[in-house]
């Protein structure tokens, strides 16, 4: 290997890496404030490919009909169990099934009238977020308060129903979404990709932006509350039905900028998501899943790791990338003291 | 006795078979301090988590009038209710001006002005100057009695009309806790009503104006503070001899 092609594999890995690392921040976020272990975060990225893709080819996104279904079930879910309380019910559905019908409507209007391409990316973040309330209300605002273990089964469960409808709505063919940019520089002997440059500047973008979210915005506090003591934040009002629907809906934005950087690097097909979480959450378990910093150097790490392990051993990356998870588990069982759940 | 803000009537709170409280009944006049002393494993925490919406029960509950049993904490509090548990439950990583932020979260979110809370956290800063000086600390660093002040302050935030304490002296020296008291009766005078729960019986009635003895879950005595200070059986059981 020279100095070029390692310059190569690192921009690479780079790139890659700083995908992961937005799903491990979002994987870090819902798991401090829900404790739900959020398999489906992958899903997310490949709907928001998938919804891009689709408006590029001209064609009415399959996210309309994924949209209105989870409408339909969330308010289902909301007159069955709270039809005595009509006022509670209401406000319900103006936060979950509310948002994810308008933004259905939206992407139906983006895709008819066949509108640039800004307001079709602009489309897609809006209809994948507006997934998230809705997920979360009927998935997990029910068993809030199980133990985590439950909480993971129900949230494999969620994934595989989400790629089920994902083959439903999108069809199995893979997609390729075009680079936000062609442009490249070259530095020295190494020629460096706009789209690489693209997607360091979101990364960083969002990183920031996350860690300002945090510090000095009320919601952002009320969810590092819940975070940090559930029963603390009830006693101030915070509802951990509301802290638990804001984290996941960040999660889903998170992921559709994902997909939108991750579109154009690699094809995506409907079951893709699965191994780009997982990836992400080699990253966030680097971190413990809590350490925020740690999970997205994490994640870098296996971006890097990946690239590499796809030059040298290329039938054995997904193996490599992996087994990292071995020693970080068991460096962390020997540094961290176990701590019961509540 | 002046019109009640909090009544409470026949409440039952079981866990599993066991029933912890057992028709109790109270009540807490509006500006005015009402206390439940009792040993133990009494009840007391268990009643004021059924109050504050924390474990199911049943019973009605009043508050301001309106029927509130079966609310979400997180309404009650929207309503005007706060309690400070027994285990203060701050946010450790988070400094003492964040905690007290987050103690007005529900007044903002029903589109309260930041000015608003701005004032109140003056009040708070006035009534535990300590907490000024230790706004940037992040709360896990505090003292035993600091973090009470912190989690009486946080509960003041939100503007309650009524305070629920749940054994505010536990584990703080005798004039920490003395301290506490004094500003908590201060409260009342400003027309905030109290349910204080107490294991520090002698304190507890010096401080309310009315009082409640609560054993293995039922209650078994109640009266003026005074008179209860003064009644025999209280003085044989909680008070000893002085």
């Amino acid at each position: 290997m020279d100095a070029t092609i390692a310059a190569l594999l690192t921009q690479d890995g780079l790139t890659n890496g700083s995908i992961y690392c937005l799903l491990a921040l979002a994987l870090v976020l819902v798991f401090a404030v829900t404790r739900v272990i959020f398999v489906p975060q992958g899903e997310f990225v490949v709907f928001s490919a998938l919804t891009l893709a689709a408006f590029e080819q001209n064609k009415l996104p399959g996210t309309v009909w994924l949209l209105i279904a989870l409408a339909a079930v969330a308010a289902f879910a909301d007159v069955l169990s709270l039809w005595r309380e009509p006022k509670r019910m209401l406000r319900s559905m103006a936060g979950t099934s509310l948002p994810a019908a308008l933004a259905a409507l939206l992407v139906w209007g983006v895709a008819s009238a066949q509108m640039s391409f800004a307001i079709q990316v602009l489309a897609t973040i809006a209809a994948v977020t507006a997934m998230g309330p809705a997920v979360y209300r009927l998935a997990f605002q029910p068993i809030a308060s199980a133990t985590v273990l439950t909480l993971l089964i129900v949230s494999v469960a969620v994934h595989f129903v989400l790629t089920g409808l994902g083959l439903l709505f999108f069809g199995a063919e893979g997609v390729r979404t075009t680079a936000f940019t062609s442009e490249s520089f070259t530095i020295g002997s190494v020629s460096i990709s706009g789209q690489s440059l693209l997607v360091y500047a979101f990364t960083i973008f969002l990183v920031i932006a996350m860690g300002l979210f945090f510090k000095f915005t009320l919601f952002g506090k009320a969810l590092r509350a819940t975070a940090a003591n559930r029963t603390g934040a009830r006693l101030v009002g915070i509802s951990p039905n509301f802290a638990g629907s804001l984290s996941i809906t960040l999660s889903a934005a998170i992921g559709a900028v994902s997909g939108l950087l991750i579109g154009p690097i690699a094809t995506i097909y409907y079951d893709s998501g699965f191994l780009i979480g997982l990836k992400g959450f080699v990253g966030a378990i680097v971190g413990g899943l809590a350490s925020y910093p740690v999970a997205a150097a994490g994640a870098i790490f296996v971006g890097l790791v990946e690239s590499f392990s796809s030059f040298w051993a290329s039938a054995y990356k997904e193996v490599i990338v992996f087994t990292l998870i071995i020693p970080v588990l068991l460096w962390r069982s020997f540094t961290t003291t176990h701590s019961e759940e509540e | 006795m002046s019109e009640a803000l909090l009544e409470v009537s026949d409440l039952h709170v079981a866990y599993g078979q066991v029933e912890a409280v057992r028709r109790v009944s109270l009540s807490v006049p509006t500006g005015k301090i009402a206390t439940v002393i009792g040993p133990n494993g009494a009840g007391k925490t268990t009643l004021l988590g059924a109050i504050m919406g924390l474990l199911p029960s049943h019973g009605t509950i009043r508050f301001a009038g309106e029927r509130v049993e079966g609310y979400d904490t997180e309404a009650l509090v929207r309503l005007g209710m706060t309690l400070v548990p027994e285990k203060r439950e701050l946010f450790h990583e988070m400094t003492v001006l964040e905690n007290l932020e987050l103690g007005g979260f529900s007044r903002r979110r029903s589109g309260e002005s930041r000015a608003a809370l701005l004032n109140t956290l003056d009040e708070v800063f006035a009534l535990f100057p300590r907490l000024k000086e230790r706004q940037p600390q992040l709360a896990g660093t505090l003292s035993g009695g600091e973090r009470q002040m912190l989690a009486v302050g946080r509960a003041l935030m939100a503007k309650p009309k009524l305070l629920l304490l749940d054994e505010p002296s536990l584990g703080l020296a005798p004039l920490i806790t003395r301290d506490i008291l004094a500003t908590i009766a201060k409260l009342r005078d400003t027309g905030l009503s109290v349910l204080l729960i107490e294991q520090n019986a002698r304190a507890a009635l010096k401080t309310a104006d009315y009082g409640y003895v609560l054993e293995t879950g039922e209650l078994s005595l109640q009266g003026n503070a005074d008179e209860l200070l003064h009644d025999e059986r209280v003085i044989a059981t909680y008070l000893g001899k002085r």
